[in-house]
């Protein structure tokens, strides 16, 4: 009991010594609202005239309903601001399966990674990329198309390149996968 | 016609009157009273028509085919069967409006079954269907998609309770479908396969907008169905069509007139670009355009050759800046309609004063609702500007930071044929940023000017002084929404005592309490509803409405935690089906 006691003591303490910007003792809530009621100096009489309400700390966003935009609006304007943080994501076909997959590329970070996550999902193998030859030795060959509409093979261009230009991904089998390794 | 079937008229709308109901007064045969009325489509019109006496009643009811209910509530599916034999198109309005701003608790009610339940068995050949605000299952889809053959046309505006399976159904069963028009609501969207339930033979479609529905459609499905539809003239499609996509589905409907764009922003070749340039300048006859989510200066100029024609351009989900507008607007004199996110700034109004002459309605929509900071966003600047260019206003929705009453007064001067003056000062209780007075003298021009004023919104610091003018003023007022305004109950009573045409009055944080409430008492038998959220009323004076006026419904909502004698949201309407059977527990029906 005594051990858990100090453990989240420890807890506690973290707090005091954790790395944040702004002054020792103010709090991220505290800073944010002040932020919020910033005002200019012509408004700063009037506020105190005002009802209670206007003066609250708190940040204008929790009165319900207020402004009135409505619900889908909001939520579309807010994903747009959100949008950076979102995923990546790809459809990826395989020939001969009934169904695509979707996956998030920004989830990798290279392409072992991502030929590994591939060969688990669709229960294939894909093989080793060499520069001259492909990915010759295997059946299948991991392609994607590119911002130009183009089919590349995976693998020939570095990562980050290859993440922002890929638009979808398809393995190929077969003898077509072959052609590729014969380029 | 059939006249045998008109002769067996129902006895319950000639119940207690005169023997000689086959005798009429009227001089004309009821085949040719018949004919004129069918001519009649203004439901304004047709309930004027049916007041007059009871031969011309009955020929109403016998040729209306096109039924418009504003409150779902006030009427009852069994009273509006037995009155109205021949219904083909039906529009219903379900909720408060102030629901769409997350007012009114979810399950409040206005589900549709019962009166589709109603629909088939007495309209089988309902063709059209039109909801707002309306709840609606999955369950109720289907079952709409399969009573009713000869069903054409499915609109639904911010409504709730369905998915995608529902609009599955439709897709699926519905052989004749012209219309498929998905707004705002909110939807369940398991995956875009509905679309691909359109049947190959389906070639009718004249209206398809899925724009607010945001999971990826199979492009190949919506291609296909594009180029078979040929009298397809609005298509609004979601975010997951790109722009190399959209330009396929153009070249197969340049007759389009109305366009919703998916999004705007791809890396395009130096072909693709001008093969999308090319489709537009193609689409002879769009008259309005929508969508472009993220839209930036690199691909607008491809719009330019459509622009010319355009009387609608929704901008409201772009997030433009002055300069980007202003080359847009440049191109579009014809503009008759704008909506734009207020990035655009007062700057971007200017150019919009400058370019559109003929403008009649301008919305400016806020990007960031919950900024404070007074930097973004447009001033009483823009919308000045905008008034000195575009003398036909009429319409404004304006969403703001700072507003002076000066600046009102002008812009109607400016413009003083405003019917619809909707302006959002967006702090609660801002006074004029100049004076720091109320913003009440603003509101007193817009109702002395503005004679034709049919809706007003109001906002900012504002006292009883404001709802006096309207009062006084506003005499062609139908609806009238409030929010943190107000001094005393003195300010609501001149407003039910002022204005004549009052149809919807909607108040919300603000100091109105019993008196006001009960001072219209006989006023809201005219009107179609009262709303009153977080004001003054006690659950005392709500019983006492309930029990004098037995012709309305008083329901009342109360918060979590409140006092039990406050009514924290009150709606009253006038309703002749008495209080609602289906009401949730969380609303007292007094």
């Amino acid at each position: 009991m005594e051990r858990a006691a100090a453990y989240e003591n420890d807890l506690i303490n973290l707090k005091a010594t954790e790395l944040r910007l702004g002054l020792p003792g103010t709090d991220e809530s505290e800073k944010q609202s002040s932020r919020n009621n910033k005002r200019s100096s012509s408004e700063m009489d009037n506020s105190c005239e005002k009802d209670e309400q206007e003066c609250a700390p708190a940040p204008k966003a929790q009165v319900v309903g207020w402004p009135p935009v409505r619900s889908y609006r909001k939520n579309v304007l807010h994903q747009k601001n959100e949008s950076d943080l979102s995923g990546m994501f790809v459809k990826v076909s395989m020939d001969g399966a009934p169904y695509l997959r979707k996956i998030d590329l920004k989830v990798y970070k290279n392409y072992q990674d991502l030929l590994k996550a591939l060969e688990n999902m669709f229960k294939c193998s894909i093989g080793v990329y060499s520069e001259r030859e492909g990915y010759n030795g295997s059946e299948f060959a991991p392609t994607y198309e590119d911002k130009d509409g183009d089919w590349m093979l995976v693998g020939d261009v570095p990562w980050d390149m290859f993440i922002t230009s890929c638009k979808r991904l398809r393995i190929m089998k077969g003898s077509e996968a072959k052609g590729l390794g014969c380029l | 016609m059939d006249p045998k079937l008109k002769k067996t008229k129902d006895s319950s709308s000639n119940s207690a009157n005169s023997p000689d109901s086959t005798h009429s007064s009227f001089p004309f045969p009821d085949e040719v009273l018949e004919r004129v009325l069918s001519l009649l489509h203004s439901h304004k019109d047709r309930s004027s028509v049916s007041l007059v006496c009871k031969d011309w009643y009955n020929a109403e009811r016998w040729t209306r085919t096109k039924l418009f209910i504003g409150n779902c509530y006030s009427v009852s599916p069994e009273i509006v069967a037995r009155r109205f034999p021949r219904i083909k198109s039906v529009t219903l309005k379900g909720k408060p409006r102030f629901s769409d701003f997350n007012l009114v608790p979810q399950y409040w009610g206005a589900d549709v079954h019962s009166w589709l339940v109603m629909f088939a068995k007495v309209y089988p050949f309902l063709e059209e269907l039109r909801l707002k605000r309306m709840t609606l299952s999955d369950e109720s889809l289907k079952f709409l998609a399969t009573s009713f053959p000869g069903f054409k046309a499915l609109s639904l505006l911010s409504c709730d309770g369905f998915s995608t399976d529902g609009l599955k159904a439709i897709a699926t069963h519905c052989k004749n479908l012209t219309e498929l028009d998905i707004q705002e609501n909110g939807i369940d969207d398991f995956g875009g396969g509905w679309l691909s339930s359109f049947s190959e033979n389906c070639s009718s479609l004249e209206v398809l907008n899925f724009a607010s529905l945001s999971s990826d459609v199979s492009f190949d499905a919506l291609e296909k169905l594009v180029r078979r539809c040929k009298s397809l003239r609005i298509l609004k499609v979601n975010k997951s069509i790109s722009l190399d996509q959209l330009q396929q589905l153009l070249v197969h409907a340049p007759q389009l007139i109305e366009l919703g764009t998916g999004s705007f922003q791809q890396e395009l070749t130096p072909w693709q670009y001008e093969d999308l340039e090319t489709a537009f300048s193609n689409c002879k006859n769009l008259q309005a355009l929508s969508g472009l989510w993220e839209a930036t200066s690199l691909h607008l100029p491809v719009l330019y050759a459509a622009c010319a024609s355009l009387t609608f351009l929704n901008l409201s989900y772009a997030a433009l800046q002055s300069g980007e507008l202003a080359k847009l607007v440049a191109h579009s004199p014809n503009l008759r309609r704008l909506w734009v996110l207020d990035t655009v700034g007062d700057k971007g109004l200017e150019a919009v004063g400058s370019s559109c002459p003929l403008l009649e309605e301008l919305r400016v929509f806020p990007a960031d609702p919950y900024e404070l900071d007074l930097h973004h966003g447009v001033t009483e600047a823009g919308f000045l500007a905008v008034s000195h260019g575009c003398r036909k206003l009429h319409y404004v929705l304006y969403f703001c930071r700072q507003m002076t009453n000066a600046a009102v007064a002008t812009i109607v001067l400016n413009c003083p044929d405003f019917t619809h003056f909707r302006l959002c000062i967006m702090n609660p209780g801002e006074p004029d940023y100049l004076t720091n007075e109320p913003m009440d003298e603003a509101f007193g021009a817009v109702v002395k000017t503005c004679t034709n004023l049919r809706r007003l919104a109001v906002s900012g610091l504002l006292t009883d002084l404001t709802f006096k003018y309207i009062g006084k003023y506003a005499k062609n007022l139908e609806t009238l929404s409030v929010a943190f305004a107000g001094s005393s109950d003195r300010g609501m009573q001149c407003v039910l005592q002022g204005c004549p045409k009052l149809r919807k009055l909607e108040i919300r944080d603000s100091p109105f309490g019993n008196a006001a409430l009960l001072s219209g008492v006989e006023k809201y038998e005219t009107m179609r509803s009262l709303w009153m959220s977080a004001c003054n009323v006690t659950m005392s004076a709500c019983r006492l409405l309930a029990k004098d006026m037995p012709r309305l419904n008083v329901e009342v909502m109360r918060d979590e935690g409140s006092d039990d004698r406050q009514a924290d949201k009150v709606y009253v309407y006038r309703s002749v089906a008495g209080p609602r059977r289906d009401a949730p527990p969380f609303v007292l029906s007094l």
